[in-house]
């Protein structure tokens, strides 16, 4: 079975909550899922839609057609009824009209009067969902039970029961595994990863799509010993966050592009004070604001050349919520290892989107602080914030810990002791040693992940949150037979890792780069480092995810020419 | 009292500039505090005045300017054992950083606020400065300043401030005392210091303030817990500019209202590791 579902209504009709619920039922029966949000930058009306695709094997991404609608309002299906398989359904209350045969009408508004509240019509929706697709009320309760308060509880099960009842069962259940997994967001798996590293201090200003993040870390503060700052700008998160690191804990911001704009001069400061960070970009369209609540891949080069001067920093891409997780831990590590910024670039598909993955295993995640061992200090020997040292990694150590030692950190040119100097010596030595660590990051630096055929005639490249959908482009292109293509996708991206791009590149007859933006911006930035150059481009940027059916088409449209 | 554990350095400060007075002022009211020089930090962000961390021997934090506050904040949070000061000018404090000043106020971190008003811009050589009067003319006001200097007394008490008070460079035993007062309330502590910029403003020089500024502590009629009266006193500026405390109010700093904080500082508090694994449970 690989079923595709889409619940769509105007916002504040409870979409959120049938699908969360319909989602939640789906894990804990063992189906694997992925759940596509599309929402508009409004709190009420407009059109938004869930897609939640799921299987008995695991969902790599969302899938344009769609094998059955809910349709909380008429729109809905007006909107997606093209869509739609011709052996489809559509779930909707008697209220809405449209003439289709493989309209389904439920009468759930009166269902749930009956029930004792004309609030829980959703319920009755989603029993005669799961009458359709086969499946049996197990679970049910104690689902109802975490989604909804009390005393609504009991109406809820009354309305899915007397929903359950109305349709004919159409599918029978596949047979599925029951593995445990976590159904979670990559923004939530991000905040996890960084409460896994030891995180101890968030500062941020709120900006869709990243605002998940805080909103995870929030509810979790008290608990986890964290703060979690709600500053006053995206300018007074970053210094928060910096000036929270020197003092010797591990620190984070997290914004979108439009956050990050206002972040960089920091950004360069992270870098000449050599103190570690980790920023989370989570990118929308832009410039300025852009499409707020759609996805895009455009910040790539911004970020990677992200404020004036010179000065090493890291860019990991993020792929997909158990990346997002384990690289943010790794993030943190790199961050304090070379004392440097870290970005992790996610966007809104990647953000939004939930998913089945297997449970996070903290047991794979270490914490490595690269403090400096204050015994000498504490014996008398002084202490040089930014001593020249063979590998130019500087001791760092905490403020306030040992009598006699003082730690400076300076965003002025600085002497090893931290001290303002504009000797061109200093200078040229300190501009040195911060390049040198460059150089070890390009030695740190994991190859792109690689997908598909063995020696492919066609490579593509990508980046990020397509991972998912091009992981299956690619088995999709295979099993045409015609030609052979394989995908390299990557994680790291700057330094940008260049071992299995120049071998892979060398063998193929075509490379085509598949990316969320306009200008291909990965090719660019593999052209100015390599001098490799693509022979043609797969490019998305009306603010919607790219599928994997849509790539298939597109690449092979390239490949032909 | 002799001055050895916060040192002294070579700065690069004009000679008769009023740093000089506010940086051995600091020094002194630290060492009388009884302070260690390991567990203060002092926080600057960009300006001459801003340069004073590197003038002193405690743990020195040099920012980026106008972005003094958030870092400073944080680091008290991170750290409250850290006695943490913020040294900087009207221009870091006022114009660049005026976001910060507005919202560190509502935060109400305990870290104290040293800013070294000079009515000017002396680092970037003699604009005007967010503090400068009505009529002063610089460079880049010809024709003399036409819009009118922000009050830092009115707006911190309207803020809501805890701690408010204006000092003049040229009264050390005074600006100390008030410095004691500062570093010791339990909040955020704002002090306008006055100081002449002897290169770049020829109107507010050391004998304009003298003849005008007189010590408001010294009035025992005066209660600077009423907030009328200080609102009063704050928006007299001209012939008479009163110096000391102007308001001062109790109440919760930002770390007393974290409840975990009270186990210890953050960066002493450790991981949880299972409490992290509760965590992953809750997406199964």
């Amino acid at each position: 079975m690989d079923f595709n579902l889409l619940i769509g209504g105007a916002a504040g009709q409870g979409m959120e909550t049938l699908s969360a619920t319909f989602s939640k039922i789906l894990q804990k029966r063992g189906y694997h899922l992925f759940t596509l949000q599309d929402y508009m930058s409004r709190v009420r009306g407009g059109h938004n839609f869930f897609q939640i695709r799921f299987s008995e094997n695991p969902v790599k991404t969302h899938r344009d057609e769609i094998d059955g609608i809910i349709a909380l309002n008429t729109e809905t299906i007006t909107l997606h009824l093209p869509r739609l398989a011709k052996d489809g359904f559509i779930l909707a209350d008697t209220d809405v009209s449209h003439e289709d045969s493989r309209l389904l009408k439920i009468p759930a508004k009166s269902l749930a009067k009956e029930a004792g509240n004309p609030k829980v019509s959703s319920s009755a929706i989603l029993g005669a969902l799961l009458k359709i697709l086969g499946m049996d009320e197990a679970h049910l309760e104690d689902i109802l039970s975490i989604k909804f308060k009390e005393d609504i509880v009991k109406q809820n099960l009354t309305a899915f029961l007397s929903g359950y009842g109305v349709p004919e069962k159409r599918f029978e259940e596949p047979t599925l595994q029951q593995e445990e997994t976590m159904l979670i967001q990559a923004n939530e798996s991000i905040a996890l990863g960084a409460l896994a590293a030891g995180m101890k201090f968030y500062s941020a200003y709120p900006m869709t799509p990243a605002t998940s993040i805080m909103s995870y870390l929030v509810k979790k503060s008290k608990e986890a010993k964290v703060v979690v700052e709600q500053a006053e700008d995206e300018i007074a998160a970053i210094n928060m966050a910096i000036g929270a690191s020197y003092t010797g804990v591990r620190s984070m911001t997290g914004t979108s592009g439009g956050g990050y704009s206002l972040m960089v001069e920091a950004v360069g400061m992270a870098g000449i004070m050599e103190t570690p960070l980790v920023i989370a970009e989570i990118q929308r369209p832009g410039p300025a604001t852009g499409l707020p609540t759609r996805t895009e891949q455009s910040d790539l080069l911004f970020v990677v050349h992200s404020s004036h001067g010179e000065f090493p920093k890291m860019v990991i891409a993020l792929r997909h919520p158990e990346d997002a997780f384990y690289q943010t831990t790794r993030a943190f590590n790199l961050a304090e290892k070379y004392q440097i910024p870290v970005i992790l670039l996610g966007d809104q598909y990647m953000a939004d989107a939930i998913r089945t993955v297997k449970p996070f295993d903290l047991s794979k995640v270490t914490i490595d602080r690269h403090l400096a061992d204050e015994t000498p200090y504490r014996e008398g020997k002084e202490y040089k914030r930014y001593e020249l040292t063979d590998n130019s990694i500087s001791p760092r150590l905490i403020p306030g810990r040992i009598p006699g030692t003082m730690v400076n950190a300076d965003s002025d040119e600085h002497d090893e002791l931290g001290n303002i100097t504009e000797s061109g010596e200093v200078r040229n030595a300190m501009v040195e040693k911060r390049a040198k660590k460059f150089a070890l990051l390009q030695e740190e630096v994991l190859e792109p992940e690689y997908l598909g055929e063995k020696d492919p005639e066609i490579l593509l490249l990508g980046w990020g949150s397509l991972h998912s959908p091009l992981s299956e482009a690619i088995d999709l292109l295979n099993q045409e037979g015609t030609t052979t293509y394989g995908a390299l996708v990557f994680g790291d991206i700057w330094p940008l890792p260049e071992k299995k791009l120049r071998d892979y590149a060398k063998r193929a007859k075509k490379l085509i780069n598949v990316e969320q933006n306009y200008n291909g911006q990965l090719a660019q930035l593999i052209s100015q480092v390599t001098g490799i150059r693509v022979h043609g481009s797969v490019l998305k940027y009306d603010g919607r995810p790219l599928s994997a059916t849509e790539i298939q088409k597109k690449v092979k449209e390239e490949a032909a020419l | 009292m002799k001055k050895t554990e916060f040192l002294t350095f070579e700065t690069a400060w004009c000679p008769g500039c009023g740093d000089f007075a506010i940086l051995e002022a600091l020094k002194e009211t630290l060492e009388e505090l009884q302070k260690n020089p390991h567990e203060v930090l002092v926080v600057g962000g960009i300006g001459q005045a801003a340069k004073t961390p590197q003038y002193i021997n405690a743990n020195g934090f040099e920012g980026l300017h106008g972005r003094a506050l958030p870092p400073a904040a944080a680091a008290k949070i991170v750290n409250h054992k850290l006695t943490v000061i913020v040294d900087t000018g009207d221009g870091d404090s006022y114009g660049e950083g005026g976001n910060h000043f507005i919202h560190n106020i509502k935060r109400n971190v305990d870290m104290t606020h040293f800013v070294h008003d000079n009515q000017i811009y002396g680092l970037t050589k003699g604009q005007s400065s967010p503090t400068s009067d009505l009529g002063h003319v610089t460079d880049f006001t010809p024709d003399g300043v036409n819009t009118h200097p922000i009050n830092p007394m009115v707006a911190a008490i309207g803020l809501g401030a805890g701690f408010v008070a204006r000092a003049f460079s040229g009264d050390k035993e005074h600006l100390k005392s008030i410095m004691k007062a500062a570093i010791n309330y339990n909040g955020y502590a704002l002090v306008d210091i006055l100081q002449p910029c002897v290169s770049f403003n020829k109107v507010n020089t050391f004998a304009w303030y003298k003849k005008r500024v007189y010590n408001l502590d010294e009035n025992a009629s005066y209660n600077p817990t009423d907030k009328a009266a200080a609102f009063a006193k704050a928006m007299e500026w001209g012939d008479k500019i009163p110096t000391g405390i102007l308001y001062i109010e109790d109440d919760q700093s930002y770390v007393e209202k974290v409840p975990f904080l009270k186990e210890a500082p953050l960066v002493d508090l450790p991981v949880e590791t299972e409490v992290i694994e509760g965590f992953f449970k809750e997406f199964m």
